[in-house]
């Protein structure tokens, strides 16, 4: 059958941290009220009308997963979302065990808030819990309490989310290794099934890089964050979680079925501002700006901005460099001889789990997942 | 006005030996050679007022923007004296200042009766003129001290006309004060030239024997040849034939400069002019080489002079591998008009194909280099320069190493090297900065004598390799740019030398091989391995950097492997970002070079070969260029 995953992006933040390079805007920078309720209904209309015009367009007829990420989803009506959800199920055919997934903050959701999230449809919510330590905290310009974090997860597992992520970060400026052990430890003892863990990077054109540039903020260096990688990658083995991304871990079937599909090459609608879709080999992308957008969405229903096909080269590229981040990796046949060749002295190095490599798939061991960009170049330059 | 214009002055080819005085200019970089130059151009109007430029007669690019003359020039001035207000005929022989040059000097002497010698009286004589000075008296021709920029607030005449007088054993009053800046003391000058220097003698009659003294390629008119006419003619009737091949030439043109190349009949008996046969190649109208007529060849050849030796070496290779015929053809192109540069092809594991080099010295392997880029469009690594040794090994094999890759292996019964009688003129305050870094350098004293008060000659005996490695910049830094340097090869003597290899991951690095003095093994391992470490990125695995002479480590490092190289990130819009970043990448790994397994970006070896001081030359042009 035809699928269509949605990617909905909701571009308003209360307010920007430091290390964020996402297209996302604040009432204050786009003029706008503060009580974004009024907002909410507007843009979600919007949404709606991409929604229409991506049925238009596309063949397809099952939808797996929809993926609601920001931005701050949650700063529109829960209702709202709901809108999104039904109008998709309408217009398309909602998988019956389909994943639903919405991003959130634990500072600013309610008990109430949650229940109506469950209520309009959503059955698996991503909290960016980021650290368990305020200094470090406040050095990513988060500014929840970390306590907020258990109740937040305590209270999806009540409201009947089935599956409950959470998002950490590690490598940020003044941040030890006890540090991020603390977060490790904290964000185990909380009622999830999945954890993504993002080494901090620092993107030209944000407030950090700035920082960095100016020599204000000096990051932790390479061989520090390596090891907070792999202290984190003993300590969720150990509780249960199985790593099946570089930087994603769950418990057995609690894997985020969404980002699956980025990283399989499935198709994917991206509706709302600056989202992006990849549809049978086309990767086409949104207007960045909620006003653009909407006048756009408004003229025709369509908001593109801009695409690109690939060729079938780039393709192989992208396929490589997603696939061999994941736990399946790639398959040996699907590589050349000589690309084979080129990745002997990994193998040897203990850099490719030498298990999977003869039983025919190239796979990252521990030290390998460091290093896969350098893999990928290897296999690909 | 003692100006003659040019149709009315003597011609050449009629003009009378008595009414001709052939002179050059012997002076430092920045003593105003070439300001006089203009000056005297001016003067007897050769050149007119409006068409005239700064530096004039320097035709290459980089002769103007270093302020120096790389080939000689000779002009013909007419001038009518104002001292017995007959005509003249004035050859002005341009002569190279640099050391690296004295073969050009010595030729152009040999061209002479008499030679100008500038110096700035706020600098007095430097160690370069000195040695042009000296050879000027050993072929006999008359000189005339002449003091430049008198205008100079800091001009000291008075003392420096007593340091001149003592060298050449005149009056100090007998120094003429010149401003080639104002044209003070310029029409004297000339009119002194017309007075001091002696007439050429020459027998009309007799079978035409001319000199070469100078041989440059031109696009569009092939060789241009250069000659002071000793005996006889030379005219556009006759055959030429070259002494040296017996090779016949048709005449096509002949002419003299002035400053523009103005065609005549013919040249007489002490007349400097040039031929052009259309050869193609400056080593067939060769420098030194006497040109007789084919009907009536002269049967002795007039003294000639050595060919200059090449004493440094260095590999030269292109950053892009893919430009190595473009570099080959460039080189081509430059020795037609240098015959002095020596080549051959040369391959480096590390570096790719090239070409190892053999120059003069310092200056002319810059300048080589410098010509090739700026006139092929080419980018270059240059290797290390080193000298030429002789290695006598253990069966008694002799063997000539240009290149250290050269350097035999097993057991050696001894090195030589050149050795060179270097001439240090400076303030007496450096006399012992001066002998400290001389010492430094394995130099042995020879003497030390007081030009003025102030101002001592010093002369050692060193190895040149230890001239080829900065010494000129460590002897400019440490006297704050007063003192000079000359130095002349007197033969090779036995050194204690090792050949130091440089290893990554156990493999040999044939750019970074040094020949270096048993003392200086250890330090050159240690910089070398410490500069590697910086250069060259982690890689997935530790890299050892080792420093060995033959089997034995002096020296190491190591680059510890790199931990992490992954982002964290790779969602929806990440994608694309990134597979565009992976393509990127490919042109960067385009500049690596494999060595074993490690990959080392060629900025790396460029920067392991290149001395802090050359950094900050090119840092000083890059802004230049802003």
């Amino acid at each position: 059958m035809n699928t269509l995953a949605f990617y909905v992006h909701i571009p308003y933040c209360v307010r920007r941290c430091g290390y964020c390079d996402f297209n996302t805007y604040t009432p204050a920078e786009l003029s706008i009220s503060s009580d974004l309720s009024a907002t909410s209904r507007s843009y979600i209309d919007l949404l709606l009308r991409e929604i229409e015009f991506a049925h238009e367009t596309s063949t397809a007829t099952l939808v797996p997963t929809i993926f609601f990420g920001g931005g701050t989803p949650t700063l529109m009506e829960s209702s709202d979302l709901g809108r999104v959800i039904s109008e998709i199920a309408s217009k398309f055919q909602l998988a019956p065990n389909a994943e639903i997934t919405t991003e959130a903050n634990p500072d600013t959701v309610t008990r109430e808030k949650l229940e109506q999230l469950r209520a309009v449809g959503f059955n698996r919510i991503s909290f960016g819990m980021q650290s368990a330590v305020p200094h470090v905290l406040q050095a990513l310009d988060r500014t929840h309490n970390p306590e907020n974090v258990f109740k937040a997860t305590t209270w999806a597992c009540e409201v009947g989310f089935e599956e409950v992520s959470v998002d950490l970060i590690y490598g940020t400026a003044g941040e030890s290794i006890a540090d991020w052990e603390a977060s490790v430890d904290t964000a185990l003892a909380l009622p999830i099934t999945h954890i993504s863990a993002y080494a901090l990077i620092v993107e030209n054109g944000t407030k950090l890089g700035a920082q960095v540039k100016r020599g204000e903020v000096i990051m932790p260096d390479d061989d520090q964050t390596a090891d907070k990688y792999l202290l984190a990658d003993e300590k969720f083995s150990a509780a249960g979680f199985n790593w099946y991304e570089l930087s994603n871990w769950s418990k057995p079937g609690s894997e985020s079925r969404h980002n699956l599909a980025y990283w399989n090459g499935d198709n994917w609608w991206g509706a709302g501002a600056g989202a992006h879709s990849h549809i049978d080999g086309r990767r086409f992308w949104n207007v960045k700006h909620p006003a653009a957008y909407g006048q756009k969405v408004l003229e025709s229903g369509n908001p593109m901005h801009e695409q690109e096909i690939l060729t079938a080269q780039e393709a192989r590229s992208e396929e490589i460099m997603l696939q061999i981040r994941l736990v399946t990796g790639l398959q040996r046949a699907s590589l050349s001889e000589n690309e084979q060749r080129s990745l002997s002295s990994f193998l040897t190095d203990g850099f490719l789990d030498g298990e999977a490599w003869a039983r025919g798939a190239v796979v990252l061991s521990k030290a390998g997942r460091l290093i896969a960009d350098r893999i990928v170049r290897e296999i690909l330059l | 006005m003692p100006a003659i214009p040019l149709a009315k002055a003597p011609q050449p080819s009629l003009t009378d030996p008595a009414q001709i005085r052939n002179f050059c200019i012997i002076a430092h970089i920045d003593h105003g050679k070439s300001t006089l130059a203009d000056r005297m151009l001016g003067i007897t109007e050769v050149v007119e007022q409006r068409n005239m430029r700064a530096q004039y007669l320097d035709r290459m690019d980089i002769e103007r923007e270093r302020g120096i003359t790389i080939k000689s020039q000779a002009v013909r001035l007419p001038w009518r004296s104002g001292i017995d207000n007959q005509e003249y005929i004035l050859n002005m022989i341009d002569t190279p200042g640099h050391v690296d040059f004295t073969y050009e000097v010595s030729r152009s002497l040999a061209a002479c009766e008499g030679a100008v010698l500038l110096v700035d009286c706020a600098q007095g004589i430097e160690a370069q003129t000195l040695a042009n000075l000296y050879l000027a008296m050993e072929n006999n021709l008359t000189i005339i001290p002449v003091l430049n920029k008198i205008d100079l607030p800091a001009a000291q005449p008075e003392k420096f006309a007593e340091e001149l007088a003592k060298l050449i054993g005149c009056e100090p009053e007998d120094c003429l004060r010149v401003s080639g800046k104002t044209g003070a003391g310029v029409t004297e000058l000339l009119d002194q030239i017309v007075k001091q220097i002696p007439a050429p003698v020459g027998d009309a009659n007799a079978a035409t024997r001319a000199l070469i003294f100078d041989s440059v390629y031109d696009t569009y008119r092939g060789v241009v040849t250069y000659v002071r006419v000793i005996d006889g003619h030379l005219s556009t009737r006759d055959q030429i034939q070259m002494f040296s091949t017996g090779v016949r030439h048709e005449m096509l043109e002949v002419g003299v400069i002035s400053p523009e190349p103005v065609v005549s009949k013919g040249l007489g008996v002490g007349e400097v002019g040039y031929v052009i046969t259309g050869v193609k190649d400056v080593r067939q109208s060769r420098v030194g080489d006497t040109i007789t007529t084919y009907n009536n060849p002269a049967k002795v050849a007039l003294a000639g002079y050595k060919d200059p030796r090449p004493m440094v070496f260095s590999g030269l290779f292109p950053i892009d591998g893919a430009d190595f015929p473009l570099l080959r053809e460039a080189l081509d192109k430059l020795q037609l008009n240098d015959a002095a540069l020596v080549y051959e092809p040369e391959s480096s594991a590390a570096l790719g194909f090239g070409f190892r080099c053999g120059f003069l010295g310092l200056l002319h392997m810059e300048i080589v280099r410098e010509r090739l880029e700026r006139e092929s469009n080419l980018t270059l690594i240059s290797t290390a320069p080193n000298v030429v040794y002789t290695v006598t090994t253990g069966d008694g094999t002799i063997l000539t190493v240009t290149n250290p890759s050269e350097y035999p292996e097993g057991k050696i019964e001894k090195v030589e090297e050149p050795i060179v009688r270097a001439t240090v003129l400076a303030p007496s305050e450096f006399i012992g900065t001066i002998m400290e870094l001389c010492q430094e350098r394995r130099g042995v004293l020879l003497g030390m004598d007081y030009l003025s008060e102030d101002r001592v000659e010093i002369r050692y005996t060193l190895p040149l390799a230890e001239i080829v490695f900065d010494f000129f910049d460590q002897l400019k830094s440490r006297t704050r740019g007063y003192a000079s340097l000359d130095y002349e090869p007197i033969g090779e003597a036995e050194g204690d030398l090792v050949k130091v290899d440089i290893l990554l991951q156990g493999e040999k690095v044939d750019a970074f091989s040094a020949i270096v003095h048993k003392d200086k093994a250890y330090t050159y391992g240690t910089m070398m391995t410490g500069k590697l470490r910086e250069l060259i990125p982690r890689q997935q695995f530790e890299i050892p950097i080792q420093a060995a002479i033959g089997g034995r480590i002096i020296a190491r490092e190591s680059i510890r492997a790199i931990r992490k190289d992954v982002l964290a990130k790779c969602y929806g819009g990440d994608i694309s970002r990134k597979r565009k970043l992976l393509e990127k990448q490919k042109e960067g790994k385009k500049r690596m070079k494999m060595v074993g397994r490690v990959e080392v970006p060629q900025e790396a070896f460029v920067a392991a070969l290149t001395t802090d001081a050359d950094i900050d030359k090119a840092k000083a042009k890059a802004k230049e260029r802003e």
